[in-house]
């Protein structure tokens, strides 16, 4: 088949998906809805991997699959194509959001199988999907742009599944309109770059690149990547603008999976690394992107320690992780980031899903203080769930070991790194080890506190297949990229095949030097040694003295309150924003269309009348006041005249 | 012959209607009419030059020899797409309005067929004074429309809208004839052919407001103002929206307010273009108010027809932040945004209006939940939904990236502003949909006794042109502005020497060819 059929049939499966579903919302039946989605899902799956077969096959220079439909929009020197690109970076993206997506919809085919709206549900799936691949496939940034905001309508659609529910659908609305300030930011993005390029294909923008790096604050590239990355924190989830994605675990838990997991939030991430030439060039964007992954990465850490809902601690878990991905970018490790991106797809995608088996298991509840012990009852979803903690708490050989351990080895080293962004990446992980491991304590290990009348139960097969699916590749999935300091004493030095795959397409931090290997070893053994330390700690918390973390919450007092609140952002910007910008709507409305506006009206109106009357008053037919106006008259014209 | 039939069929269906004896058929009749009007426009595409922006299919005849006055039609791509926006709308309407109007079916229908005329000839009119006929015709139907079938405070809505209007166009008259004195001077005799205006050179000095050029501008400016409506000259809108019966409410919203913004485009910029340069800043400033305050005012709105009114001030001060932008993005994307507009705020009044006719409230508080009850409405509001707030691939999208993107490349500052109108967008729609359709039942819609009907075939018939028309224009805008590009480009290029040539007369040809490669060649 040409690559033209295919990018069609991958692209356009999904929709068709979405259509029938769509047309037949009414129906109940999950085996069938499940069946047309999923089987839409999976043949994407396919042509995506006969696409990168093919681009395998090529020479590597010229990896590069581009195939263009028709003309979008031209009006003057703007001229975009309905264009989409496989190249090393889309490649693994691609595979990435088909095969988990398909594992995904397989998956809720048994978890939704009671849903009344089973065939929206699915309709929305596929809707979603094929957004993600007009997002990930787009071969200029509007495109790309389509999909973006295509996904997040989805997840707003997805979010507010469970519509009757007041708060599930405001947590829509929040996601929607958060994501939309950054895509604000992501349009003047755009508007610089085409301003200053004249293009907005990727290509040509990457190409054209000054390979001399901005210094200035308010130098087009500068401003454009800054713009650019304002949308990237809306969509994954970075400070400021994280705050939708906690809230978005209201949507089925699936989805929370797919979308604010594996796929849609590590768009902002996949758009940094697609322009890698040009952020490269804007140093000061960088260590501002630098900044802001660590800094959230701490942050959410920090709050996922203390959270007792199973999704909120495994959403403060990915907004940190993201936050991983962000620091990657920002000291020029894009090949680190898209690593990291990939193994997190499958571990957090594995362990959201497992979250959904308990769930499922526990009859919707989500409160881990009720659970402990269910190893026993669910001794699959335990097993899997077992291997992504593994690979998030960075064991080697688990998949998140290599990438997190890479990320953290480029922010010490790399010319764009500092000593303080790789100890913010350790401490993240000390804690990201530490709330992992209460997570399993907490649910799986201990001592049973489910409420009688609840019988756990193992889910079905159906539920059960994606998980060890993803367990395994949880596990292997960071062979791809071994450092070359662990390759060298293996048997027959595999290499880093990931570098390897993106070297033509990623471009490397200018000055960068050769790294010492026994500092690398050591940062390794640091990180490593520390994260299991806290790890060790967590089990002994939660497991063997199950009264400790409520002293040493105590201890902390006020601190603890704060982390637990969340450090109260949602409040400020209540607070701060969204409550006086109501006041104000109201007040302009009141004072100035209301009052000003049409008051000035009446009163010209007011004006005009009474002046009719005056002079409807002056014409009254009485002769007499005729004859006395003429009078006055003729006295005022005398007096004039004469007094001249 | 084709622009005159196009303008006076459906003033002849007036009358067709009028003297129409079974009063059962009336309403078959008239969508029949109007279709036939429809197609009648469709065959005017079908012949329409893309190539060329000099008018096309002119017709005209001297009317009155000693003023200079004619009856003087003329097409081209800047009036081509709202002509048909407008045939495309009537049939909709009447079909819309099938059960919601009950008493005087016929005057209404006339009104819709003489209002009709009225905007077509204000759209093809190239004589002032033939336009200014066309204009001020198009508010008495309109008079009527929301004075007779109107609200409970339709009597003060419809004065405070016929006051306004009128207003504005009493300035522009007066305009109007110095305009057509300045032509007797320079050009021998009188005339109020606008190509003839377009020939004037009028005096402009920067910086001094009570100068020839600037003083006429602002008397076209003011009118057209009016008529969009611009901040701070709004106020009409909401209270003829919320008052005028459905159809009334569409017609309005979706071609009667693009009528001011058609003039600004076909009237003061190219008649005074130093001027326009000048108070750009000016328009662009209270376009971008507009957008703002629009948006604001529209998210407290309790009244669901009221948000979507000033839903309206927000998107028309989009169009006319465009308009001002000078250049080929801008100006294309608010021509496009005032058929998207057209599009998905007459869709939007219809559904509120279809939800009305239902529960007999507009009140956003009383509603609730109506997605359970209502599926199919919901998911036509929804898609309406996204092409208000421009999701891509919607036709809202084009124009809005357009607009932002010129008045970026025209004027930062203006984009920074109105790009939170992006946001804010999002914001009052979907806070309106989340109180209206999502949550727990609200009164009127747990109400047992009058279960609620989703939407009915006719309903259905009614909006699915309408979503067609959102997906069609998000994903394929070229099959829309190509048609125009030739006399944007025109424009856009020639703008401070703006001369309409009329096709097939050969002096012109010649000079619209040149006029047209050098935009070719200033790309």
């Amino acid at each position: 088949m040409s690559h033209q059929t295919l990018m069609a049939i991958l692209i356009l499966s999904p929709l068709v998906g979405f259509l029938i579903n769509g047309f037949r919302y009414k129906k109940h039946s999950a085996e069938l809805s499940g069946s047309i989605a999923t089987g839409a899902a999976v043949i994407s799956f396919i042509a995506a991997l006969l696409m990168v077969i093919d681009l395998i096959g090529l020479p590597p220079e010229e990896r590069k699959i581009i195939v263009h439909f028709f003309d979008w929009i031209a009006v003057d020197r703007l001229k975009i194509s309905a264009g989409f690109t496989i190249d090393q970076i889309s490649a693994i993206m691609v595979l990435v959001v088909t095969g988990v997506g398909s594992l995904i919809h397989l998956f809720s085919i048994g978890y939704m199988h009671h849903d009344k709206g089973v065939a929206k549900y699915f309709a929305y799936l596929n809707l979603f999907l094929f957004n993600m691949l007009l997002l990930v496939l787009g071969d200029n940034l509007l495109v790309m742009f389509v999909g973006w905001e295509g996904v997040g309508l989805c997840s707003y659609l997805l979010i507010g599944f469970w519509f009757t529910d007041k708060e599930k659908a405001a947590a829509g609305m929040k996601a929607f309109v958060t994501n939309r300030i950054g895509d604000a930011a992501f349009l003047l993005g755009m508007f610089v770059l085409f301003l200053t390029f004249g293009t907005l294909n990727f290509q040509e923008i990457n190409h054209m690149v000054p390979t001399t790096s901005e210094l200035t604050w308010l130098a087009p590239i500068t401003l454009a990547t800054l713009f650019l990355f304002i949308g990237a924190t809306g969509k994954s989830a970075q400070i400021p603008l994280y705050v939708w994605l906690p809230d978005a675990m209201a949507g089925p838990t699936p989805v929370s999976a797919l979308i604010h997991a594996a796929t849609m939030v590590t768009a902002g991430v996949y758009m940094i690394i697609r322009l890698n030439p040009l952020f490269l060039a804007a140093p000061n964007t960088m260590a501002i992107i630098a900044g802001i992954g660590g800094l959230t990465a701490v942050m959410a850490a920090s709050i996922g320690m203390t959270q007792w809902d199973i999704k909120k601690v495994l959403a403060y878990s990915t907004v940190s992780q993201l936050g991983y991905m962000f620091l990657a970018c920002g000291v020029g490790a894009f090949g680190a980031a898209l690593f990291h991106l990939m193994t997190h797809a499958f571990f957090k995608a594995l362990m959201f899903l497992g979250s959904g088996s308990v769930i499922h298991a526990m009859h919707e509840e989500q409160d881990i203080r009720k659970m402990g012990g269910l190893r026993k009852y669910l001794p699959y979803t335990h097993l899997t769930f077992l291997i992504g903690w593994l690979a998030i708490i960075g064991v080697p050989p688990f998949a998140g070991f290599f990438s997190k351990d890479e990320i953290l080895w480029q922010a010490f080293h790399s010319p764009r790194g500092h000593w303080a962004l790789w100890a913010m990446g350790a401490l993240g992980a000390v804690m990201t080890a530490f709330y992992m491991t209460r997570l399993m304590a907490l649910t799986f290990w201990g001592k049973s506190r489910v409420p009688k009348e609840t019988h756990p139960h193992e889910s079905p097969w159906i539920m059960l297949l994606p998980l060890i699916v993803l367990a395994i590749l949880s596990a292997v999935g960071g062979w791809v990229g071994i450092p070359h300091v662990i390759s060298e004493i293996l048997p027959g030095q595999p290499g880093n095949l990931l570098e390897t795959w993106l070297e033509p397409v990623i471009k490397s931090v200018p000055g960068v030097a050769e790294g010492d290997p026994t500092q690398e070893w050591s940062l390794m053994g640091v990180s490593v040694t520390l994260a299991v330390i806290s790890a060790l700690l967590a089990y002994h918390f939660y497991v063997r003295d199950p009264s400790k973390p409520k002293k040493v919450a105590e201890s902390l007092g006020k601190f603890y309150e704060l982390v637990y609140n969340k450090y109260f952002v949602d409040e400020a910007y209540f607070g701060w924003i969204i409550n006086p910008l109501v006041s104000l709507s109201k007040g302009i409305w009141y004072y100035i269309d209301v009052n000003f506006i049409d008051k000035t009206t009446y009163v010209v109106a007011d004006l005009v009348r009474g002046g009719g009357q005056f002079v409807r008053g002056v014409q009254n037919g009485n002769i007499q006041q005729y004859a006395m106006y003429i009078g006055l008259g003729v006295v005022a014209t005398m007096t004039y005249v004469l007094m001249r | 012959m084709i622009l005159s039939a196009i303008t006076f069929l459906p003033l002849l269906f007036a009358l067709v209607v009028l003297l129409w004896p079974n009063t059962k058929t009336l309403r078959h009749l008239a969508l029949g009419l109007s279709i036939i009007e429809f197609l009648a426009s469709l065959a005017m595409l079908a012949h329409f030059d893309s190539s060329t922006a000099s008018l096309q299919m002119v017709e005209r005849f001297t009317w009155i020899e000693r003023f200079g006055i004619s009856y003087f039609l003329g097409l081209d791509g800047l009036s081509l797409w709202l002509i048909m926006l407008t045939t495309f709308l009537t049939p909709i309407v009447l079909l819309g309005s099938w059960n919601s109007i009950q008493d005087r079916v016929k005057g209404f229908l006339v009104s819709v067929f003489v209002l009709q005329t009225a905007m077509i000839g204000t759209f093809l009119a190239m004589d002032a004074i033939f336009f200014y006929l066309f204009w001020e015709l198009s508010l008495v139907p309109m008079y009527f429309m929301i004075g007779i079938w109107g609200g409970q405070r339709r009597i003060y809505a419809t004065v405070k809208f016929f006051i306004y209007t009128m207003l504005g166009s009493v300035l522009m008259l007066v305009a109007i004839i110095y305009l057509m004195f300045m032509t007797q001077e320079t050009l021998g005799t009188m005339s109020a052919s606008l190509l003839d205006f377009y020939r004037l050179k009028i005096p402009f000095i920067g910086g001094q407001f009570f100068t020839l050029q600037t003083l006429l501008f602002f008397a076209f400016a003011l009118a057209f103002s009016i008529k969009v409506p611009v901040f701070p000259f709004h106020t009409w809108l909401p209270d003829a929206h919320v008052e005028a019966p459905t159809p009334g409410s569409v017609i309005l919203a979706g071609v009667m307010l693009k009528m001011g913004t058609y003039g600004f485009l076909r009237w003061t910029i190219p008649l005074f273009p130093e001027a326009s340069e000048y108070w750009a800043w000016l328009f662009m400033t209270v376009g971008v108010i507009g957008i703002v305050y629009g948006a604001l005012v529209a998210m407290v709105q309790p009244d669901i027809k009221k948000l979507v009114a000033y839903s309206s001030v927000s998107h028309m001060g989009y169009i006319l932040l465009g308009l001002f932008t000078f250049n080929q993005f801008g100006m294309t994307g608010s021509l496009y945004q005032m058929l998207n507009h057209g599009v998905s705020t007459g869709a939007l009044f219809l559904l509120v209006g279809m939800i009305y006719e239902r529960t007999h409230s507009r009140e956003i508080s009383k509603y609730g939940g109506l997605a359970g009850v209502l599926p199919l409405f919901t998911i036509a509001f929804f898609i309406i939904t996204l092409s208000s707030i421009a999701v891509p691939m919607t036709n809202g999208f084009i124009g809005e990236f357009l607009i932002l993107l010129g008045s970026f490349k025209a004027e930062k500052a203006f984009a920074y502003v109105a790009v939170t109108g992006v946001v804010l967008g999002a914001v009052y729609m979907l806070w309106m949909f989340k109180r209206v359709f999502f949550g727990e039942k609200g009164e009127l819609v747990k109400d047992e006794h009058h279960p609620l009907h989703d939407l009915s075939c006719r309903e259905i018939c009614v909006l699915v042109p309408m979503v067609v028309m959102v997906f069609w224009m998000g994903l394929f805008p070229n099959h829309f502005l190509d048609f125009s590009k030739a006399s944007l480009d025109h424009l856009v290029a020639d703008r401070s020497n703006y001369q309409l040539a009329i096709m097939g007369d050969k002096a012109e040809v010649k000079a619209a060819t040149t006029a047209f490669n050098k935009a070719e060649a200033s790309q």
